[in-house]
């Protein structure tokens, strides 16, 4: 393609606002409905001309919404530290388990490792409606249900098989002689992974932890039957806004913006890696 | 009792069986060269002798204790890669220093002999560069001084011109040996390049098939091949070899030869009736354009300068290719071929060849 022709730059140009608008859109007007009451979000024809008020983020924030119906105690901001606190140690943990069995996949043949490997990969395309019920289950039986533990075990379906998928690519990336070498010169096993391996394969790393964290945070049908209000994120805490009184749109739009903020910022922070360690990770298998 | 032994080698990848027992012993201080075609299993031998790779059986031993159950950081040796694997986020120091941190030597002491190390090799400018920033001849030498620095008692060099221009492979080739010896320490070199085997090793090992077809000086291995594959190898342009069937003719033998009947001189009565590739090396044939005593009529096809030498395309009667070469002032007489030539072939220093096996069959009886 000639990019140089005027021509064909106006109609990438136009191309481009037309995607941006179509993916951008939505959120542009959740950002807008946050900043208005419910009255003005629900003005027939909407306009985009409003007074803007603060209310719905200083009802987030206080922990009181107060509407026709009287005042209603709301955790959200109780549900943002569970969002904050379940994504990290999930994420902290399925690196701790998944970055070593990544390794492991990557430099060793042994039995069964395809078939393991695979079947990890498995729980990714599985419906979570599917292992769900007998999973609620169990939890009953021995007494994980609605408890920070059980959430971050089951948060290991969505992590771990992430990580392992990602980072094996990276470490199969790696020349094995670079290790070869450095044992010869004299540096023992471990010494070889945590000064060969594991920072040559950083940038997979940062992708593959990133992802996951930002797919567990999203998660919302795990802690809508596994926990109880007191251990839910944000994603499930939003649904205490649709109240008998009616569904409040401004709060759940600020809702919605408070949430993706942590996520978004960490994205922003990490494009480079991001882009770079899922185009590797995905095309070499 | 050899100072590095390798004791019937053998090891085997999925089917494929890449060493057959094979066992090769080095000297101290000695530089022995292992040639062969690729894929013959001369990397795989270094990897056995450095710990990374285990053989199925054999045993290798180091001053005659076996070290099989020893890991690649216990054994002590240095190894350069064929394709460096230098690590790419330490600075060219950094890769040097390896070996002695992992010895946990000071830090003055390193400094000091990185730098020792790094003059000696003429990259004490890049010392701060990290590997993608080095040029090759750079990276190959950095490689060598990671796996010299330490004074290992074994240094195993995987091909390590493979990957460097020509110019500086004809540099290294000079100046490899030097620094081989003030080494003092036992050499492994791995090529697959005979002038690089010639001029480096004070022994050539020929790995063939997973075994070490001939273990020699390298004139030797030139002059007096052990197969017809080594005699191939061996030599550029590559030997010239037909098959012949000696008779008895007075009191010697006599073959038929590109259309003329030929009385072998020396004693080759061993040889009557037996089948043999006779190998005639290319710088044993003389190409005259008058007549000479004993001289060959043929015909020469193609003249082409190789080095210091010229290569003749010559075409016997028998309508035979036959390769000789001739000295770059010798190649005016030719002009640019397609003439009448004499050849004088000096039969005294043909090879003969078992044709099925490939072995060479003794000079005389």
């Amino acid at each position: 393609m000639d990019r140089s022709n005027p021509v064909t730059k106006i109609l990438r140009g136009l191309a481009l606002l037309a995607v941006g608008l179509f993916f951008l859109f939505p959120l542009f007007w959740v950002a807008l409905m946050s900043f208005q009451t419910n009255e003005q979000i629900l003005r027939i024809p909407p306009s985009i001309v409003f007074e803007p008020t603060l209310s719905n983020y200083w009802a987030l924030i206080s922990g009181r919404l107060v509407s026709t119906a009287g005042v209603l105690e709301i955790k959200f901001m109780g549900n943002l530290w569970n969002s904050v606190f379940l994504s990290t140690t999930s994420v902290a943990l399925a690196l701790i388990l998944g970055v070593p069995a990544a390794y492991a996949f990557a430099r060793f043949r042994f039995r069964l490792s395809e078939d393991i490997a695979f079947t990890l990969l498995s729980f990714r395309f599985a419906p979570p409606l599917l292992v769900l019920l007998p999973l609620s289950l169990y939890f009953q039986d021995i007494g994980l249900t609605d408890t920070y533990v059980g959430l971050i075990w089951v948060y290991q379906l969505i992590a771990l098989p992430l990580i392992l998928w990602i980072v094996r690519g990276y470490f199969e990336d790696i020349s094995p002689d670079i290790e070869h070498a450095y044992r010869i010169d004299g540096h023992s096993w471990w010494k070889t992974f945590t000064r060969i391996a594991l920072p040559l394969a950083r940038p997979g790393i940062a992708a593959a932890a990133l992802l996951s964290f930002i797919f567990c945070w999203n998660n919302f049908i795990f802690a809508l039957i596994l926990a109880s209000a007191g251990k839910q994120p944000v994603t499930v805490g939003a649904l205490a806004f649709v109240t008998a009184s009616g569904i409040q749109y401004g709060q759940i739009a600020a809702a919605v913006i408070l949430s993706i903020l942590p996520t978004l910022l960490l994205a922003l922070y990490a494009q480079r890696y991001l882009v770079e360690g899922l185009s590797l990770g995905a095309v070499k298998g | 009792m050899a100072f590095l032994d390798l004791d019937r080698l053998s090891l085997a990848f999925k089917k494929e069986q890449v060493l057959k027992e094979a066992s090769l012993q080095v000297e101290r201080g000695e530089t022995v060269v292992v040639f062969g075609p690729s894929g013959g299993g001369k990397t795989v031998l270094l990897r056995l002798v450095s710990g990374v790779m285990q053989p199925d059986s054999g045993d290798v031993r180091l001053n005659g204790h076996s070290i099989l159950d020893q890991g690649p950081e216990e054994r002590g040796v240095g190894m350069a890669f064929q394709n460096f694997a230098l690590y790419p986020h330490m600075p060219a120091f950094e890769n040097i220093a390896s070996p002695l941190r992992a010895r946990r030597l000071a830090d003055s002491e390193i400094e000091r002999r990185v730098h020792e190390t790094a003059r000696l090799l003429k990259i004490d400018h890049v010392l701060k560069h990290f590997p993608r920033e080095l040029s090759n001849g750079q990276k190959q030498r950095t490689a060598l001084g990671r796996a010299l620095i330490a004074g290992p008692e074994v240094l195993l060099l995987d091909d390590p011109l493979r990957n460097v221009d020509a110019k500086l492979r004809y540099e290294m080739r000079i100046e490899l040996p030097r620094l081989l010896k003030s080494f003092g320490g036992s050499v492994l070199y791995v090529t697959q390049d005979y002038k690089e085997a010639m001029a480096l090793g004070d022994r050539v090992a020929v790995l063939l098939d997973g075994r070490f077809l001939q273990i020699d000086r390298p004139a030797e291995i030139y002059k007096n091949p052990a197969d017809v594959r080594i005699a191939r190898l061996f030599g550029d342009p590559t030997i010239n070899l037909y098959p012949v069937q000696p008779r008895p003719a007075g009191n010697g033998v006599e073959i038929e030869l590109f259309g003329s009947r030929i009385t072998l001189p020396g004693s080759h009565g061993h040889l009557q009736g037996k089948e043999c590739l006779m190998g005639l090396r290319p710088e044993h044939i003389h190409v005259h354009t008058e007549p000479v005593d004993g001289g060959l009529p043929m015909e020469l096809d193609a003249v082409t300068p190789l080095n210091v030498r010229t290569v003749l395309f010559l075409r016997t009667q028998d309508n035979r290719e036959l390769l000789a070469t001739c000295s770059e002032h010798e190649q005016g007489n030719f002009g640019r071929g397609h003439r009448a030539v004499h050849a004088r072939i000096d039969f005294e220093r043909a090879l003969f060849f078992e044709p099925a096996s490939g072995i060479r069959l003794p000079a005389a009886a």
